[in-house]
């Protein structure tokens, strides 16, 4: 039997790609280390090299082929001894006749690509996947700001972060971008895609590894009177700098009696990533949205992504842009106007609904719109309410859907312990009593660091299942 | 096999790249002399009120005296661009403040904690800025200020405007990391920046010895090809001389440089510190050899400038510095509206 070659996966969440091109062609004899073809992801192009020994026997998927799923037969090998030729030889250009199935899927949108006839790789179930497949659940955009009949472009997390950055760069020279890879590589996650290209080294800089030292270069930067984008690869890594971060830029127009502005934006992704393991998995939303002086943002969707970012650079004060790796690749309606900015501290009614509210931000909205579904085939009707900025808190717009509901839940990919979930309930106590006809539940992480294994990622991890449950209770269903 | 004959001299170390001149003492006029000299009695009595103005329970909180350093801040500052370049310090900052030629009432109200300081009583001892005169603060954590400086420095490039920075820190602080990222990246990026080390000897109690693996400061840029020059700090015309080198340096584009300044602090770390780490005799030492004020008033004197001249100077210092502690005493503590105002620049 000839050994299949599948689509690899090259990344935690990737779920399909380019067959970008093949550098072998049936009949070749292949030995491993062998570069076979290069293989195109929403991040990067990579190379494919080929593990065992042998001669192309096929080529499954032509080259140029989009949207091949992880895990579909790109290619089989005949193992030495065996018939290289008695495998059907299909032709495999892309122009003449390509298999079936990537026919199949030139003609579909990449979003509603499905499996194809082959067996998908065995997808490991993790915590992260169901975060992320949660995020494909949208939200008409109810923003007052969109005018009726208003174009909507499909755009992902990651080209409207990129198309606010570069428009923000275009309108004022003072806009910078520094941090690690986020020039000749076109940033770690690909987030930073053309803006050397087009603003030069001057305006995007690569930095050393050093965090603590680049975000104090940025935030005196700032207090220089420049406008800084400070990239972290992850927030993760920003632990090494939080000394700017707080002591530096959130406290000295305070201390200075409003003398030294410092308007900069620190961003990266954030939250529990797929598979990282603890260091690399934690949502620091809690941590900064405690500082006074900061203003702390963490948007679901691309419209919120963009519009948000835009408001952030344009900010007099010192933002946090709490980005989600799992949420980069996933696409969403932006509309299509010159200047597509959103206030800062305002909430969005993700879904109206009358009989319990939930409220989360982040990857969690994708979860809490899944759960609503869930929950609306069982006759509950809920209102899931996003965020979006998560200093200062838009406790307004929470107080008034609980005094509509009655009953809330908070959905957060985070520790429970000072959580904003907390600060919520908290603020609902104080604040909404008497509108609650139950206690306020919290649906959070179990209270551990993230473990890599796949089945305990998945158990400490939030999922719509658990707010399901959550929102029965406070329901008394 | 004969013997290579051994050379009388070993060959003098090639330096891996171009170095600074040694810094000449500056040329003062008899004028520029004695406005040396009024800067730096008025950073000391300044201070010497301000430690009596603590002991009285009107300023609280850490106060941190620039005492027997005084040659550093007016030496070097002397010789900036006020109209381009920036300074940026640690808590040890009423000495650069005044020194910039920040009004004494605003400062020492900042330190009595009061709305007319020039922080609106906010910031206190450690936390104080004037963006007008380009002066950066006055920042409480070790260190921090050099890569806030680098940044500063960053800005003057990336906006073309001529500018350098000047950004002090102590030997403790030399210590950090993060000094060591921001000399990377400035000269990495060739920022305009000056690198001034204030060596007081003392990291609060630790001397540079029991601190520090190489304690010639001035050497610690050259793993980053940053050149260093060692600079007597007690000397307010060697400080002038090292601070026009360093700028002649930075200003042709050549990148960061760092002047190591041997100095002395007479007082402890800050006034809580009853400084038993060293011996009174030490000090008094220094404060009889090398005091920097005393310094300059023997160079006036050897240009004929009579004592009774330079009593009236320090009369009229003495003079400015009450009136700015009656003004710290008097004036009133801030609203308790300000509580919640400067905290953010924006409306949400």
């Amino acid at each position: 039997m000839p050994i299949e070659i599948k689509m690899p996966a090259l990344s935690p969440t990737m779920e399909e790609g380019t067959l970008a091109k093949w550098l072998v062609k049936e009949g070749d004899s292949v030995k491993s280390g062998d570069i076979m073809a290069e293989i195109e992801t929403d991040k990067a192009t990579m190379e494919f090299e080929a593990v065992d020994e042998g001669t192309v026997a096929r080529i499954v998927i032509a080259e140029g082929t989009d949207n091949v799923k992880v895990g579909t037969v790109i290619m089989t090998l005949a193992a030495e001894g065996e018939d290289a030729s008695a495998a059907p030889a299909a032709p495999a250009t892309k122009d003449d006749s390509p298999s079936p199935d990537a026919k199949a899927d030139e003609r579909k949108p990449a979003d509603t690509v499905e499996d194809s006839a082959h067996p998908a790789q065995e997808k490991v179930d993790t915590g992260v996947r169901q975060m992320f497949e949660a995020a494909g659940h949208t939200a008409e955009i109810t923003d007052p700001q969109v005018p009726e009949g208003t174009e909507m472009v499909k755009t992902t997390v990651r080209e409207a972060l990129r198309d606010a950055m570069a428009e923000e760069m275009r309108a004022d020279d003072r806009v910078f971008v520094m941090g690690e890879e986020v020039a000749q590589y076109q940033g770690a996650y690909k987030v930073t895609q053309g803006l050397l290209d087009e603003f030069g080294d001057r305006r995007v800089i690569d930095t050393p590894i050093t965090e603590y030292g680049f975000a104090g270069v940025g935030t005196g930067a700032a207090m220089g009177g420049l406008r800084p984008i400070v990239e972290f690869m992850t927030f993760n890594f920003a632990m090494q700098a939080i000394d700017h971060i707080i002591n530096s830029a959130a406290k000295t127009n305070y201390m200075s009696g409003g003398q030294m502005r410092c308007p900069i934006v620190f961003r990266g992704p954030n939250g529990a990533a797929s598979r990282v393991g603890a260091q690399h998995s934690q949502n620091y939303g809690p941590w900064y949205a405690s500082v006074p002086g900061l203003i702390v943002i963490a948007p679901y969707d691309a419209a919120d992504a963009k519009g948000l970012l835009k408001a952030a650079i344009r900010s007099g004060d010192p933002v946090v842009f709490l980005e989600n790796e799992l949420l980069y690749g996933r696409s969403f309606d932006v509309p299509k106007v010159d200047d597509w900015v959103l206030p800062i501290g305002k909430a969005r009614i993700m879904k109206p609904g009358k009989d319990v509210t939930i409220v989360s931000y982040s990857i969690g909205v994708g979860l809490s719109l899944e759960a609503a579904d869930k929950l609306a085939d069982e006759g509950i009707d809920a209102e899931v309410i996003d965020l979006r900025t998560l200093r200062p808190l838009d406790t307004k717009a929470v107080l008034k859907s609980l005094a509509k509901t009655n009953r809330l839940v908070v959905v957060e990919e985070a520790w429970a312990t000072c959580s904003i979930a907390s600060e919520i309930a908290a603020v609902v106590m104080e604040e909404g009593f008497d509108d609650l006809d139950a206690p306020v539940l919290r649906v959070t992480n179990e209270d551990v660091p993230l473990p890599y294994a796949a089945n305990l990622e998945k158990l400490a991890l939030i999922d719509s299942a658990r707010i399901v449950a959550a929102v029965k209770k406070v329901c008394y269903r | 096999m004969a013997k290579a004959p051994a050379r009388a001299i070993a060959d003098p170390p090639i330096p891996n790249r171009e170095r600074p001149g040694e810094p000449l003492p500056f040329e003062a006029t008899k004028e520029q002399l004695l406005d040396f000299y009024k800067q730096m009695l008025l950073i000391r009595r300044f201070e010497e009120k301000a430690g009596q103005l603590y002991g009285l329970g009107l300023i609280g909180g850490f106060c941190h005296l620039y005492i027997g350093q005084e040659a550093v801040a007016v030496g070097l500052q002397s010789a900036l661009d006020g109209d381009k370049d920036s300074v940026i310090t640690g808590y040890r900052d009423h000495g650069h403040m005044l020194a910039y030629g920040i009004d004494p009432q605003v400062i020492m109200a900042e330190l009595t904690g009061r709305a007319a300081g020039i922080s609106k009583g906010k910031g206190g001892s450690m936390h104080m800025f004037s963006t007008e005169k380009r002066f950066y603060g006055g920042h409480g954590i070790v260190g921090a200020q050099v890569s806030l400086g680098a940044g500063l420095a960053f800005k003057h490039k990336y906006s073309g405007d001529g500018g350098v920075c000047m950004a002090y820190f102590g030997d403790g602080a030399a210590n950090q990391g993060q000094v060591y990222e921001a000399f990377n990246m400035a000269e990495l990026w060739k920022l305009p920046i000056i690198f001034v080390i204030e060596n007081n000897q003392y990291a609060m109690g630790t001397s540079v010895n029991r601190a520090s693996a190489e304690d010639q400061l001035y050497r610690r840029g050259e793993s980053f090809r940053i050149p260093g020059i060692q600079v007597d700090g007690m000397d307010v015309l060697a400080c002038r001389g090292a601070a026009e080198t360093a700028l002649e340096w930075v200003r042709a584009g050549k990148g960061p440089v760092i002047l190591e300044m041997k100095t002395y602090r007479y007082r402890g770390h800050s006034m809580s510190d009853p400084a038993k780490y060293r011996s009174r005799e030490e000090v008094q030492a220094v404060r009889d050899k090398s005091d920097p004020i005393e310094h300059v008033k023997q160079l006036l004197a050897a240009q004929g400038v009579k004592e009774e001249d330079l009593k009236t100077v320090e009369q009229a210092i003495r003079k400015t510095v009450n009136e700015a502690a009656d003004f710290a005493e008097s004036t009133p503590e801030p609203d308790p509206a300000e509580l919640y105002t400067d905290v953010l620049v924006e409306t949400y």
